[in-house]
């Protein structure tokens, strides 16, 4: 048998080989490795002991298996099987036939008999159960075999009475995976009735071993096809001793109640009878109160997901008061009032509210029995910051869903804001942003919400202003508190100017009306006297300006409240933070008729004009060259234009503008006098061609990476102007003497090899292709340049440090000071990956700094935040001077394939090849760099 | 049937000196010893005679359990184990036993040296009472003897408080002691296994509260406390030294921390500093948050908070003061009291419990003008604010602790009688358990059903396991046959040959014989060929055996037929079976008394 196998591994591989040579006659090389099959063959032959072999077949498993000898390892290792003794080898040549019978391709059916053949004779339960999970793998690997479904089915039917808990577990995985409700219907044990699978499975809800219950459980979850009853079984074990079964069970109930959220099912004891979603809903709301903290996290997560449920569960989960006659409503100022009415249950805010009053109707009170009742505001005050987060998720998913039931959590989530945990906090803020669309603050509860305005942790803060840009206010006076908190804030933390004053703005052009009684307030205009005018470079004051001017937008009385000085500011703002102040129609001025233009531009125009542009530039081919370069001028000054005026194009008009740049530059390189000249002559003039070569060169891959949403189209145009420039750097060199002089000699070089693969110029000489591949290149015109939907360059920009301060960072030479980065990046795919810090010395040195992936912070879509630190040190200087710090995007061009490509191997291998073409690293800048003023000083002795 | 005793000698239908004697599989265990602050006579401590007339309570007692460090748990211990004398050994955690002498002693000093009361414990009196002292860790089961183990469960209420679970053979009680369910700032929640006592003693201080969310609670008390110092008003805060002061410093001072607010915050020194040492000290009985950051800063080493000078009391500019005592009855509270009481801008907030006739109990009530010692009157105008932070279970946690324990019965201690009432109404109803509530002296007895354990043999049992389906089904009782030995005080389930084999005994058979009158016309040896057919044809699965010597086998059981002398037609038949086959053996008897079928050939 043995000898066989040898003689089949080795055929086996011979035949690889020449496959291969008659299929693919045109490739030259193949490399071939020595056949793994036969490799481990030889190595298990030589092992002694089982320790030698299971060392062998550890080693074995690192190194990926070819497909086309996966059969014979697999012969090789059922041999050996056989042959061994000893349970810990058996079990590793188990698990290996599993990992084999992944291998992409090779179809595992062939060892199907004997993988059952081995089961059947195994005695050690250890490696019968990963057996039985090889059997798995093979079975999903064989999703259109019906007969071997059935065998398999049938030999976890048989083990399943194994006295090992591990053995039964694998088999109601098994079961649980492969069973269908149909097929396989087995015969039991004592008589002719049939049983299916389900019914197997839900017998083993009732086993002795948690484990086993457990695995019954999820194996009931796997499957798709459910009987009813099982969920009355499935809600019995959700009081289970064990908390893994506890958790199972939530899961079965939740899958139960998405399959059928309509059925009705009885409240036992009593003859009433509600949906299954709702009834589901409330068991598992109760374990929000449970023993264990991760059956706690399991059911508030799954209660965010219960989206069919009726509204009047989901409210009662918010009220922790019984469940009675007496419906009271939760909002904050009722809260306080109705609390005593009731006369059940004090609330213990108020002093002596509990003295025991008349006697209720006992029957109407369920304290537990009602299990929706209270399970967020448990799941809210949980000990477990987990929980607590699970459940602020869950809020909001239902909230999303329901209107009312936001309504109803927004005093749980405002509550949530003054948690210990600085996560849940922020978590709860950005929650409440997501739902307020659907809500309308009170005064009460905007309230609570500005308290937070204080908070020293700027995060937080932000996340709030965020919240307040989304937020609906109902009356004046919320605008008026909202704006006092917004300067108190801008008092307190000046650093958060940007983000106040954008705050402001929405907060102004989402309430019209309500700021429009407040102007000669804020603007602290009066009808009789002049007022001072107030400084414009107080920041309070732009905020409160912010505020009016984009309130004035939509509604147009409100500039007749305007004082002159006013206006003259509004000219100011317009121009100096015009993302801040929209276009305003005003009366008289003269602003008017600048103003109605530019309020006319909108994005569609806007975006006419691009195409426009980009249109225009397509004709070039058919000016002069002058007349060429003057239109790409125009047309790139407009774009750039473009871009500082309508935010929504500025990616898009960027990337136009670089993209024409570079052709500018491509055409007057091309254009220069020098092409006529004699190649001596013109040594000097190349200088100029060479860096505008250079330059494309940067440009296109900054073109390439810093934009994003680009489709293949662009990137191809792209490649296709470096192809260029790197055609014209090349002649530009094969201009030079030097290399006319030594390219005969250059053989079996580059450039013979594009000789080869080029079929027109392989028949001239070296000499008349530089020749060829300059006139092309002059010849070659401007590829036309199609726009993607939507194209977004990636920014950065650092707020701190500001590069304002004059108080130089003193510290000890030989020491490291940290200093504080704290930055925006704007559309930037994998900040973790590329974004770095780069300092720059006076003395040129640079270091380049990989800030950690945990400092990146992801407060909104396409928006990152690097928060970090870079250690600087530096030796003694005798002055304070400036270094620059500024923040790169790292690139690399293979970047794109390395992502896609799939991962190697097909287990834990570690020595995995790395992919060898050699890729163009580099890194653009893209952050305006800050200047920051240091010292260190000389150490003291 | 085996009962457990129940006799709260304090803290039945009351609150304060809890004292809960428990005597369960014959062992006695005293729950707590505390003192009642209501009184100054010997109503404070509990009624020791109730064990003993006189002489000491060693002999009595196998031991002594303190749940917590508050006096109304522990402050009668050194009275009992000193001076009425006792032993035994006193269980409490290490929390517990740190910081109880330090309130023992200052409780001593209050009531000796300020109220100048003889016959009182010395400091000496607590050092040796301390000596007696076993710590408990979280979680660890303590054999007392050889039969008795306790074990304790964080119990969050303060620091070291624990739930323990008291287990003699498979009898078992829980005392909670005081608990809380809902996390706060520094401690966790309680949190108790499934281990199904028979009696779960709980306290019952808020029978009838269900408390809001906490979060609004806080959010509540830091708003005031804001807007207060914000107006440039002084906020006064009673509390008591240890437990809720630790949190509502927590409280501020992380507030404070937030916010970057500026004005101090101030603590009245004394017993606080030596109390917070151990605060830092205990770190792993503290919750989630301050566990996971004590790496970097240990919570309880206060930035904003610093200690209080007497002086400060007149400094302008807002400030917040933590004063003892927490009822406004003396002490520094009070006389900052008197000083800010004049102005509206201040304000006073009550964190808790105020007893009837402290100052603390009349202004929450509205009063408005205070009649101070010497005729003279204070107007309040400063603002009095209310809010519970109580660190007990409400109605609800008080139903998730029973949720989680399942114990078989119930008892409430440490409560108004009126609130116990309503709530055991709600246990009774919900659980279906007993419930009771007992007051102070009087017992209680609840009946337990302990589960007798039996060693069964490891042969017998998996051929059991053999005999029966596939399908484990352990809810299902299933009967087996075997032979109980009681053999020095162990039981053992064997086989019945391994039975005979180790008593040395002989097997007897034992057979029953019983006879069948018939009317049946034909031959015997027809008859006997009829009854063969039919039981053939009944008795499916069986062997059915037809000899030749005129017998019929039904497995083992012989049937013979034979004519009876007077009458031909009138067949008398023989069943004869063994004790083992008896099931069998009543069935083929009652089948044949019925007659044969007709239709038989």
């Amino acid at each position: 048998m043995a000898a066989h196998l040898k003689k089949r591994v080795y055929e086996e591989f011979s035949r690889v080989v020449q496959i291969t040579h008659e299929e693919a006659p045109a490739k030259k090389l193949r490399l071939s490795k020595p056949s793994k099959s036969a490799a481990l063959h030889i190595d298990l032959c030589k092992a002694t002991n089982s320790t030698d072999a299971l060392q062998y077949l550890l080693h074995f498993a690192r190194k990926p298996v070819e497909v086309e000898s996966v059969e014979g390892v697999v012969r090789i290792l059922l041999e050996h099987y056989y042959k061994e003794t000893d349970n810990s080898v058996r079990l590793k040549i188990a698990s290996l036939l599993g990992l084999l019978s992944k291998t992409q391709g090779f179809s595992p059916d062939c060892i199907v008999d004997d993988a059952i053949n081995t089961l059947n004779n195994e005695k050690s339960h250890q490696v019968l159960a990963q057996l039985l999970d090889t059997l798995l793998v093979i079975g999903t690997q064989l999703p259109e075999s019906p007969t071997v479904r059935l065998r398999l089915i049938q030999m976890a039917c048989k083990h399943l009475s194994d006295t090992y808990f591990g053995v039964r577990n694998k088999c109601l995985k098994l079961l649980g995976c492969l069973g269908t409700v149909d097929a396989p219907l087995t015969k039991d044990n004592e008589g002719a009735d049939v049983r299916d699978v389900q019914t197997i499975i839900s017998d083993y809800f009732g086993d002795q071993d948690p484990r086993v219950r457990t695995a019954a459980l999820k194996a009931m979850v796997g499957h798709r096809h459910h009987l009813m009853y099982v969920c009355l079984q499935a809600c019995r074990l959700l009081t289970d001793d064990y908390e893994q079964v506890r958790s199972a069970a939530v899961q079965m109930v939740w899958v139960l109640s998405q399959l059928y959220p309509e059925s009705i099912v009885p409240i036992p004891s009593s003859n009433e009878e509600i949906r299954l979603v709702d009834d589901a809903f409330g068991k598992i709301s109760h374990m929000v109160s449970d023993g264990s903290w991760m059956v706690r996290v399991q059911a508030a997560k799954t209660l965010g997901s219960m989206l069919q449920v009726s509204p009047h569960f989901l409210e009662q989960t918010l009220d922790k008061k019984l469940m009675s006659d007496l419906r009271r409503k939760r909002t904050a100022h009722e809260r306080a009032k109705e609390l005593f009415t009731s006369g059940e249950f004090s609330s213990g805010r108020k002093w002596a509210d509990d003295a025991p009053k008349e006697k209720l109707d006992r029957n109407t009170v369920y304290l537990i029995a009602s299990g929706a009742c209270g399970a967020f505001v448990h799941g809210l005050e949980d000990e477990m910051f987990e929980v607590r987060i699970a459940a602020v998720d869950a809020l909001s998913k239902l909230a999303r869903s329901s209107p009312s039931f936001a309504e109803k959590c927004l005093d749980f989530l405002v509550d949530m804001f003054n948690d210990e945990i600085e996560e849940v906090r922020l978590q709860s803020i950005h929650v409440l942003r997501e739902i307020s669309t659907h809500i309308t603050l009170r005064e009460d509860q905007l309230d609570t919400v500005l308290a937070v305005l204080e908070d020293s942790s700027r995060d937080i803060r932000e996340a709030l202003h965020e919240l307040i840009c989304y937020t609906n206010v109902s009356t004046k006076e919320c605008v008026q508190l909202a704006l006092l908190e917004l300067l108190k804030n801008l008092n307190k933390y000046p650093t958060d100017r940007n983000s106040v004053w954008k705050c402001l703005k929405f907060l102004g052009s989402r309430h019209p009306t309500l700021v429009l009684p407040l102007v000669p307030e804020l603007l602290s205009t009066h009808p009789y006297f002049d007022t001072p005018e107030p400084d414009m470079d107080d920041p309070a004051y732009i905020a409160v300006l912010v505020l009016v001017f984009n309130a004035a937008k939509s509604c147009p009385t409100m500039p007749a409240l305007f004082s002159d000085h006013t206006f003259r500011h509004y000219a100011y703002l317009r121009d100096s933070l015009s993302h801040l102040v929209p276009p305003l129609r005003l009366p008289g001025n003269g602003l008017d008729l600048v103003d109605s233009r530019c309020s006319s531009g909108s994005v569609e125009s806007a975006q006419l004009f691009l195409q426009q542009s980009l249109n225009r530039v397509s004709t070039i081919q058919n000016l002069e060259a002058p007349g060429a370069q003057e239109l790409l001028n125009f047309t790139i000054r407009d774009l750039q234009r473009l871009g500082e005026l309508q935010m929504e194009l500025a990616g898009a008009a960027d990337f136009c503008a670089t993209y024409l740049r570079c052709q500018l530059l491509l055409m007057k390189a091309l254009q220069e006098k020098l092409w006529n000249m004699a190649v001596p002559l013109c040594l000097k003039q190349n200088v100029t061609a060479t860096a505008a070569a250079q330059q494309i060169l940067e440009e296109t891959y900054k073109l390439e990476f810093l934009y994003g949403g680009l489709e293949s189209r662009q990137v191809a145009t792209i490649h296709h102007v470096r192809l260029q420039a790197k055609a014209l750097q090349l002649v530009l060199t094969a201009r030079t003497r030097l290399f006319l002089a030594e390219l005969p000699h250059l053989q079996d070089s580059f450039v013979d090899t594009l000789l080869e693969l080029m079929p027109r110029l392989s028949s001239c000489k070296p000499v008349e292709m530089v020749k060829i591949l300059q006139t092309t290149l002059r010849q070659s015109g401007l590829l036309q340049l199609r726009l993607p939907e939507q194209i977004h360059r990636a920014t950065a920009t650092i707020i701190e440090p500001t590069g304002e301060s004059d108080n130089p960072l003193r510290f000890t030479t030989g020491l490291v000071v940290a200093l504080d980065i704290d930055a925006t990046l704007e559309h930037v795919q994998d900040p973790q990956n590329t974004v770095k810090v780069q300092v720059l010395y006076p003395d040129g040195q640079s270091h380049v700094i990989h800030p950690k992936p945990g400092d990146f912070r992801k407060p909104a879509p396409d928006r990152h935040r690097l928060i970090t630190q870079v250690y600087l040190s530096h030796t003694a200087w005798t002055e304070p001077s400036q270094i620059e710090v500024r923040l790169l995007l790292a690139y690399s061009s293979s970047s794109t394939t390395s992502l896609s490509a799939p991962k190697l191997g097909w287990s834990d291998s570690v020595d995995g090849l790395q992919s060898p073409e050699a890729a163009v690293e580099g890194t653009i800048p893209f952050s305006k760099p800050v200047k920051v003023y240091i010292m260190p000083k000389p150490a003291r002795r | 049937m085996p009962e457990i005793k129940v006799t709260p000698l304090g803290a039945g239908q009351d609150v304060g000196r809890s004292c809960i004697l428990v005597s369960i599989g014959g062992k006695n265990i005293m729950l707590d010893c505390g003192m009642h602050m209501g009184y100054n006579d010997d109503r404070r401590f509990p009624d020791f005679s109730y064990i003993t007339q006189n002489g000491r309570l060693t002999e009595f007692l196998d031991c002594v359990i303190i749940s917590h460090f508050h006096l109304d748990h522990c402050g009668a211990l050194p009275f009992m184990s000193e001076m009425v004398g006792y032993d035994g050994p006193i269980y409490m955690t290490h929390p517990t036993k740190a910081i109880c002498p330090i309130l023992l002693e200052d409780f001593r000093k209050i009531t000796v040296d300020k109220k100048g009361e003889t016959n009182f414990f010395t400091s000496q009196m607590i050092k040796d009472c301390m000596k007696k002292v076993v710590p408990l860790n979280l979680h660890q089961t303590v054999q007392v003897d050889d039969e008795l183990e306790i074990k304790a469960y964080y119990a969050g209420h303060v620091l070291g408080a624990a739930m323990v679970h008291i287990k003699v053979g498979s009898e078992s009680v829980v005392y909670t002691g005081d608990y809380n369910m809902t996390p706060d700032r520094h401690l966790g929640a309680a949190w108790i296994d499934k281990c199904r006592p028979d009696l779960l003693i709980s306290e019952s201080t808020y029978a009838t509260t269900i408390r809001d969310s906490k979060r609004c609670r806080e959010r509540d008390f830091l708003k005031k406390v804001h807007e207060s110092i914000e107006r440039g008003g002084k906020v006064l805060i009673p509390v008591f030294a240890l437990g809720r002061a630790q949190e509502l410093c927590i409280l501020l001072e992380t507030f404070w921390e937030r916010m970057n607010l500026k004005a101090p915050i101030y603590f009245s020194t004394g017993l606080t500093e030596k109390a917070n040492h151990y605060y830092k000290l205990f770190i792993t009985w503290t919750n989630q948050k301050i566990r996971k950051t004590f790496v970097q800063r240990n919570m309880f080493e206060f930035k904003h908070i610093k200690a209080f000078d007497r002086s400060y009391a007149d400094n302008p500019g807002p400030m917040v003061v933590f004063a003892t005592p927490g009822m406004l009855h003396a002490g520094q509270s009070l006389q900052i009291f008197k000083k800010w009481a004049g102005n509206e801008k201040n304000m006073v907030i009550m964190p808790g419990y105020c007893v009837q006739g402290t100052i603390g109990h009349k202004i929450l009530n509205g009063q408005r003008k205070l009649e101070m010692e010497g005729r003279s009157t204070l107007d309040v105008k400063l603002q009095v604010e209310y809010m519970s932070f109580s660190a007990h279970a409400d109605a609800k946690g008080i139903m998730q602790l029973i949720r989680m324990a399942e114990p078989r019965n119930m008892l409430l201690v440490h409560g108004e009688a009126v609130k116990m009432e309503f709530l055991k109404g709600k246990i009774e109803q919900e659980f279906s358990i007993d419930c009771h509530m007992p007051a102070n002296g009087e017992t209680v007895a609840v009946t337990t059903n302990p589960s007798v354990p039996v060693d069964i043999s490891l042969n017998l049992l998996k051929r059991e396991m053999a005999l029966g389906g596939p399908l484990p089904d352990p809810k299902k009782p299933r009967t087996m046959h075997g032979t109980l030995i009681m053999k020095e005080n162990s039981l053992k389930l064997v086989s019945s040959e391994q039975a005979l084999k180790e008593l040395g005994l002989n097997e007897h058979q034992l057979r029953f014989t019983c006879r069948v009158q018939l009317q049946d016309p034909h031959s015997d040896s027809d008859t006997l060929h009829r009854i063969y057919t039919h039981l053939k044809s009944v008795l499916k699965g069986y062997t059915i055996q037809h000899l030749p010597d005129g017998t019929v086998m039904v497995e083992s059981i012989v049937i013979k037929v034979s004519s009876c002398a007077e009458d031909a037609n009138t067949k008398v038949l023989l069943l004869s079976w063994s004790y083992q086959d008896e099931d069998l053996g009543s069935f083929l008897s009652t089948l044949l008394k019925k007659g044969l079928p007709s239709g038989l050939c």
